[in-house]
């Protein structure tokens, strides 16, 4: 049986918890809302929008890695491994399709000034 | 919504209504194949819920099967729905081999019909056979072979059973009630768009992909947790047997390959549905997006597909030639390469659509390099081979026909990674020859040989030995009379996809093809014989013991079948080959003591519940039938927070019940004969190993 402290213990640390799950969903739904926000009344250059889509969306990974994921980024070795790999496909993925679209684009005539 | 509840099903959907309206020979003809197809399927449920209600087993069906968290039996599920699809892929298989030989100048099926056919058989045989087949066997023997009690969720690995199951369910249904989709098992748009494919056959397709994706990443997390944080102490990450590691490079694939698929689907849907323009002709639209995203998820894809049937293979070589694997660590490193690898090479799948020629060049060097570790491959079985005791059984059938085809696939693929070739045989039936080649003594022999394999230990039986290679002789013949025509006429100018020609030089061919189709449609009926027969027989071919070929991993040294917590008590792993060096050292076959209370996770009815909710939803979609869609959209949300405040989620098996189940065993183990090699095909195998003379081990 856990002792009066202990349980008191526990009470904390789910209150802990919920919290950070709390922040989580804010900070996830602000960093979605935004975005649509700035298309939808067009604050910006399109560029600008989009550059700053792109960062928001970095911050939104960030997030579910920290609050949903539990990775915070100087715990295990397996954590690490486990994000330089994705890192590394994400990434190769990325390039790739980059530079097979606009090989594409300027190929075939669809890059529009 | 009301006016039309049915959406835009009407009872022009039926098969056989064009035939009744417009009865001309042809029309009439593809009108009763295809009515045929649909009695078949209404038939087989009927017969099904039938027998289910004869022998009172809906019960047991529910509370045994379908609601079980367990990873065996969710397993054996995955395999039964993967024979159940793959006899249909195959039937239409040999249908589209019999329309080809006697397509000169016209044949017998419409061009609709072909392209059905081959657009249906593409996407079985990849998401409803391969993809079952390779998780349920990895589901099943995984977890022994780490020495777990289970996968991490168990409840998760039930939803992936049912989300693939409603996938598939999708897609037979699809034979009774209007049309698939006639473009191909890519489907690239623009084609597949609303503005060429009005009708339901993408929006099925769609909606089927979508099902068994999401269930298949769902089963890559699961997996990939699951052998990282449930191995048994001991178990290093270089103790793994190569099975496992094979499965966890799978695993990982699963999760980053799928979801390239999914969105890019999922576009697709929003295309057709809400008027948008990701890859549309006009507006914008660009459906090079498309083919770029789909093979980021296929090629990725066809390795998910090959790793596993590696796996096998590194198991059975090595356990029957009596050998440890040759090369171990080079086999860990191969498939890991080919792991990161088979994320560089897309672009070979789309060689013709306009790039540049560096960008070309760069991809196709990129797949030649897999070559090399996949050859590493090769010459570590080779080697495991070399001066081992080998014998002869079904599992080692496969294997071999599986060396020998797979290099001359493997090279015709080194051959279609040089762009310049690529260019003159691409989308010609030399292209099927290739993928088959690779597809069907890679993948599916390696996942006979595994259902050969570990089929005593899931049921307890072995499986009939002359069935078994009556079948491989069949498959490999057939195989091979089946595809090495086509690298013939592919080379002669042969498009794929042809439902018919003018030339009369690929008549003779086609029709080695056609016998070829015919074989296996045999090897598979064999199959099914000697299932029968095993079953008939299975008293005179008992392994409780749970050794029948003297293995060298975890799961051997279980009963067989095993309890449903596996592990009396969690084995301690020294060594590679775990089982082996436990039978060495006399520390296999003992008393688990003490013995403590074991946890198992309780029934759910999540998956099934999830699976019926998200069949009926992708019904809904494809057919327009709204409220369908919303009605059983909520029952979705609030099964999952239902189940979000269930508390009791486990169960305990005492100690006293894993103590008398152990003793049981352990009796039936004082009881058993030991047996040479030479005799464990007979009947006086149970499933205890002599141990071997020293002579055979170097
Ligand atoms: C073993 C017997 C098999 C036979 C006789 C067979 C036969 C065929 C035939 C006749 C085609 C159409 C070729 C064409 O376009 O001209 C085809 C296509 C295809 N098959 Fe098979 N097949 C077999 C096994 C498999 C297996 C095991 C897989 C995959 C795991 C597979 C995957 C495919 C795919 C992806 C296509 C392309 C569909 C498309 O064009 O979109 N097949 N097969
Ligand atoms: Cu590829």
């Amino acid at each position: 049986m856990p002792s009066g402290n202990e349980k008191a213990d526990l009470k904390a640390q789910e209150r802990r918890e919920f919290l950070s799950y709390v922040w989580g969903l804010g900070l996830a739904l602000a960093l979605t809302i935004v975005p649509f926000a700035m298309v939808k009344w067009g604050a910006m250059t399109p560029l600008a929008v989009l550059a700053v889509i792109g960062v928001l969306a970095l911050v939104q990974i960030v997030v579910h890695f920290r609050f949903f994921l539990h990775i915070s980024f100087r715990q295990k070795r397996e954590d690490l491994q486990l994000l330089i790999f994705s890192a590394l496909i994400l990434s190769i993925m990325l390039a790739g399709t980059l530079w097979i679209m606009a090989s594409l684009g300027l190929r075939m005539g669809m890059v529009q000034n | 919504m009301l006016a039309h509840p049915f959406g835009r099903l009407r009872l022009q959907a039926l098969p056989f209504w064009d035939m009744l309206q417009h009865p001309s020979k042809g029309v009439v003809i593809n009108g009763i194949i295809a009515t045929g197809a649909a009695l078949m399927v209404v038939l087989g449920g009927i017969v099904t819920v039938a027998l289910i209600s004869r022998y009172r087993l809906w019960r047991v069906l529910w509370s045994q099967w379908l609601t079980s968290p367990d990873h065996k039996k969710i397993g054996v599920m995955y395999v039964v729905l993967a024979f159940v699809m793959l006899i249909r892929a195959l039937l239409e298989a040999l249908l589209m081999r019999a329309q080809q030989a006697y397509g000169l100048g016209g044949g017998f099926l419409t061009p609709n019909h072909f392209a059905q056919l081959f657009s249906t058989h593409g996407t079985i045989m990849i998401f409803f056979m391969a993809m079952p087949f390779l998780t349920g066997i990895i589901n099943y023997v995984m977890p022994l072979q780490i020495g777990a009690r289970d996968v991490s969720f168990p409840v998760l690995n039930s939803i992936s059973l049912a989300l693939t199951a409603a996938g598939a369910a999708l897609v037979m249904i699809s034979l009774v009630l209007g049309t698939f989709s006639t473009g191909g098992w890519l489907g690239y748009p623009p084609y597949t768009e609303a503005s060429f494919s009005p009708g339901v056959g993408p929006d099925y397709w769609i909606w089927a992909l979508t099902l068994s994706s999401l269930g298949s990443t769902f089963t890559g997390i699961n997996f990939a947790v699951t052998i990282y944080k449930k191995r048994a102490p001991g178990m290093t990450l270089m103790r793994l047997p190569l099975f496992t590691w094979t499965a966890l490079c799978t695993s990982i694939l699963m999760i980053f390959a799928m979801p390239p698929l999914t969105v890019a689907t999922a576009q697709l849907a929003l295309d057709r549905y809400l008027g948008f323009h990701f890859f549309t002709n006009d507006l914008g639209g660009n459906m090079m997006h498309f083919a770029n995203m789909f093979w980021l998820f296929g090629h990725p894809e066809v390795y998910i597909l090959i790793l596993p049937a590696f796996g096998v293979y590194s198991e059975t070589i090595s356990t029957f030639s009596g050998k440890a694997l040759f090369g171990y660590r080079s086999l860990v490193v191969a498939t890991m390469a080919i792991g990161v690898l088979s994320f560089t090479v897309w672009l070979h799948h789309f060689f013709t659509m306009g790039q540049g020629a560096d960008l070309n060049a760069a991809f196709g060097v990129a797949t030649m390099l897999i070559g090399i570790p996949t050859g590493v491959k090769i010459y570590d079985w080779m080697w495991t081979m070399f001066r081992g005791r080998i014998r002869f059984s079904v599992p080692m059938i496969y294997a071999m026909g599986f060396m020998l085809l797979f290099v001359l696939g493997g090279l015709s693929g080194v051959l279609l990674a040089d762009p310049v070739i690529d260019y003159q045989v691409h989308n010609s039936v030399f292209l099927v020859a290739h993928f088959h080649n690779v597809a069907v003594p890679g993948l599916l022999f390696g996942m006979i040989a595994a259902y050969h394999f570990w089929f005593p230990k899931a049921f307890g039986f072995r499986l009939d030995e002359r069935g078994g290679k009556v079948s491989a002789v069949c498959w490999i013949l057939g195989f091979m009379l089946a595809f090495f025509p086509l690298y013939a006429l592919g080379l002669m100018g042969m498009p794929r996809r042809t439902v018919a020609y003018t030339e009369p030089a690929y008549v003779p061919l086609e029709t080695v093809a056609f016998f070829g189709a015919i074989l296996v449609v045999a090897a598979l009926c064999a199959l099914g014989v000697q299932l029968w027969v095993s079953i008939k027989h299975r008293h005179a071919n008992r392994v409780f013991v749970g050794d029948p070929w003297d293995g060298r991993s975890l799961e051997w040294s279980i009963s067989a079948p095993p309890p449903e917590y596996n592990f009396a008590a969690i084995p301690v792993v020294t060594d590679r080959d775990a089982f082996t060096v436990m039978k060495e050292s006399g520390a296999a076959y003992t008393a688990a003591v003490p013995f403590e209370d074991i946890e198992v996770p309780r029934n759910s009815a999540l998956g099934p519940v999830l699976g019926a909710a998200g069949f009926a939803i992708a019904f809904g979609l494809v057919w327009h039938i709204w409220w369908m869609v919303i009605i059983f959209g909520t029952i979705v949300i609030t099964a999952m927070i239902v189940r979000g405040f269930a508390r009791n989620t486990s169960r305990v098996v005492t100690a006293e019940e894993v103590r008398r189940q152990h003793q049981h065993w352990m009796d039936a183990v004082a009881r058993a004969e030991p047996i040479a090699r030479d005799k464990e095909t007979t009947s006086a195998n149970e499933g205890l190993a002599m141990p071997i003379d020293t002579g055979a081990e170097q």
